[in-house]
């Protein structure tokens, strides 16, 4: 099967290849500039040849936007522009022997037409070494624009060809921090899962800290401590329009939205312990899930809603727990490898966490299977944390260290291979995957 | 942006000037056990002038006085993850405390810190955690619960940028804010 040949080809240990691409087509408009600095070897080379219908002028140049898609996934290595001899525009006027020379194992050709309701993008992927077709779409860009519709075909492509369904359609939510102390300055920033038209949703002169999206993707979540505590609020997205859902005493952190968008657990200190609870939105009903003298922190749901994944020091270090929400609450200990874990957050498979391990003395990155109860190690820095899955659940994005400033990074979820995504300005923080957009 | 720029400024710029003097402190074992010897009489020295006399020339009340010496001495540093008090803080906490005791209607603030290592929101927990037992330590000594309030910002709030050890033991700290 094609994509099982794709797989093997991605079990590979090895050097990362030193390589920059910019991301952002409008360096203008980008405040936040992501830089590959580290891709893989043996990437399947692929080549997307820019579309028929699309002038040098055009705004959002369909082909580039699809090529660094495939390039930011770690998996691709789209042929240099430079040196497409011939650029078909549709199936039949492609010569098979030509990308056979240049080394290309697929190539990808497309046009842009007018259509009743905006544009229409037509694409055709094929197997260069058989000539044999793969896949051909069209898709107008009426409601999405174009940018939007040149990831829907990255999508379409990279699940063609891997089978995992693409994430390139998706967004990343973080914070930037600028300035030094005592006088930075904190925002809670969008941007396409590409790095595109990152888009300041609140800034403050006070931290902002654990951005969570509501599962329709409509939402942020995130605490603030704009009114000199910490305090919990949700903001829609489209309007702007926020809500201020938790303002106890004491702290109000680490909110977390349950499967069906009703609940958030969070942590309250009011009774002087760090504990655990759910907050239904709409009753403002809270209800305690943890009660003790450590700390009980990072409450993640598991996908039926039922129990609560989460960090306590109860047994004197920080491991990661698991607990139900009827019943006697009991909480079972999972991790017993490393003397810290925290952070657990579930795949989309339900399979496994992702969480921070402290591993021979540097803070990691690492998966923990739900059922072998083994835990990988995925990274190899000091001060990584906040992990997050792709909703494919094939890379997670996390924050690390790089040249004394906080940056992003991304691990395959298997760990074969590693993205230094670096900043231009500040220190980015708290990387927060979007859902799947609805349709 | 330029709008909200500016309205960041002037918070900040408010901000700032209520906790300037706060952020200034260095640990310096040197000065504390300075301020030990001479502890007892600072505390003597209070209880020797007027009470709360306001100065018709506009100086510094006793009260006022005896804020400026505390802004000056209010931050408790901590070993690594660990909430105990030091020996060397000692002090620190309890000139606060004596003050508090003495002035019913004052209140502090403790705002917990930590160093960058691990996760952000357990160290929101960590921060807490060493505000709690400086509460505790003020209680102790004579302050009111009333008078207490705690915050806690974790690794948010570093006083010293830098990743290394020197930094991070600059980071690790409660300070004892007093608001009048």
């Amino acid at each position: 099967m094609r994509s099982d040949f794709l797989r093997s080809r991605f079990r590979l240990q090895g050097v990362a290849l030193l390589w920059l691409a910019l991301l952002a087509a409008d360096p203008a408009n980008a405040q936040l500039r992501l830089d590959i600095t580290q891709g893989v070897r043996d990437a399947v080379p692929i080549a997307v040849v820019p579309f028929g219908g699309q002038e040098a002028s055009a705004a959002t140049d369909v082909a580039a936007i699809v090529a660094n898609d495939l390039k930011l996934s770690g998996r691709f290595a789209p042929l240099d522009r430079a040196d497409m001899v011939t650029r078909p525009t549709t199936g039949g006027a492609i010569r098979f022997q030509d990308w056979r020379l240049l080394k290309s194992d697929f190539i990808v050709v497309g046009r842009v037409e007018p259509d009743a309701s905006g544009s229409a993008v037509t694409f055709e992927l094929f197997n260069v070494q058989t000539g044999q077709p793969l896949l051909t779409q069209r898709l107008t860009t009426a409601e999405r624009g174009m940018r939007a519709t040149a990831h829907r075909i990255s999508d379409a492509i990279y699940e063609r060809l891997t089978g995992i369904p693409g994430a390139f359609s998706t967004r990343v939510a973080y914070i930037s921090v600028e300035g030094r102390p005592p006088a930075q300055r904190y925002r809670l920033v969008v941007a396409d899962a590409d790095g595109y038209g990152p888009r300041t949703i609140m800034e403050s002169p006070e931290p902002i800290m654990s951005p969570a999206w509501s599962p329709d993707g409509q939402s942020l979540a995130y605490v603030s401590f704009e009114g000199k505590a910490s305090a919990i609020y949700v903001q829609r997205l489209a309007t702007g329009e926020r809500r201020r859902v938790s303002a106890r005493s004491g702290i109000n952190g680490a909110p977390a939205w349950s499967p069906d968008g009703k609940r958030l657990a969070l942590t309250l200190s009011r009774d002087g312990n760090l504990d655990i609870y759910t907050l239904d939105l709409a009753t403002q009903t809270l209800a305690r899930v943890t009660s003790d003298d450590a700390i009980d922190t990072e409450p993640e749901w598991s996908a039926d809603g039922k129990t609560l994944y989460f960090t306590s020091d109860r047994a004197g270090n920080a491991q990661v727990y698991q607990v139900a929400l009827d019943g006697a609450r009991e909480a079972k200990r999972l991790t017993f490898t490393n003397s810290y874990n925290a952070r657990p957050r579930l795949s989309p498979d339900g399979q496994s966490l992702a969480l921070v391990t402290l591993d021979r003395g540097g803070y990691r990155i690492a998966t923990f299977d739900l059922k072998t109860r083994n835990l990988r190690v995925l990274t190899d820095s000091t001060q990584d944390e906040s992990p997050s899955f792709a909703p494919n659940g094939a890379v997670i994005i996390y924050a690390t260290e790089g040249g004394g400033r906080g940056s992003l990074a991304m691990v395959s979820s298997d760990g074969q291979f590693q993205q230094r995504l670096s900043s231009e300005r500040g220190d980015v923080r708290d990387p927060v995957w979007s859902p799947y957009p609805r349709r | 942006m330029k709008f909200m720029h500016a309205i960041a400024v002037t918070v900040l710029a408010v901000g700032l000037a209520a906790c300037t003097k706060s952020k200034q402190v260095q640990p310096d074992a040197g000065a504390q056990t300075a301020v030990t010897t001479t502890d007892g009489a600072t505390t003597s020295g209070l209880g020797n002038q007027p009470a709360m006399g306001s100065n018709a020339a506009g100086a510094m009340t006793a009260q006022q006085q005896a804020v400026a010496e505390l802004n000056a001495r209010n931050t408790v540093y901590f070993a690594y993850d660990s909430s105990e008090i030091q020996s060397e803080y000692v002090p620190v906490v309890a000139a606060h405390a004596a003050y508090l005791a003495k002035y019913p209607g004052a209140k502090v603030r403790l705002e917990g810190n930590t160093d960058e290592r691990g996760s952000r929101e357990y160290n929101i927990g960590l921060g807490e955690r060493r505000a709690q037992t400086v509460r505790k330590a003020l209680m102790l000594q004579g302050a009111a619960d009333s008078q207490i309030t705690t915050v806690s910002y974790g690794e948010e709030r570093p006083a010293a940028e830098g990743h290394d050890e020197a930094a991070y033991a600059q980071n690790r700290r409660v300070v004892l804010v007093q608001i009048q």
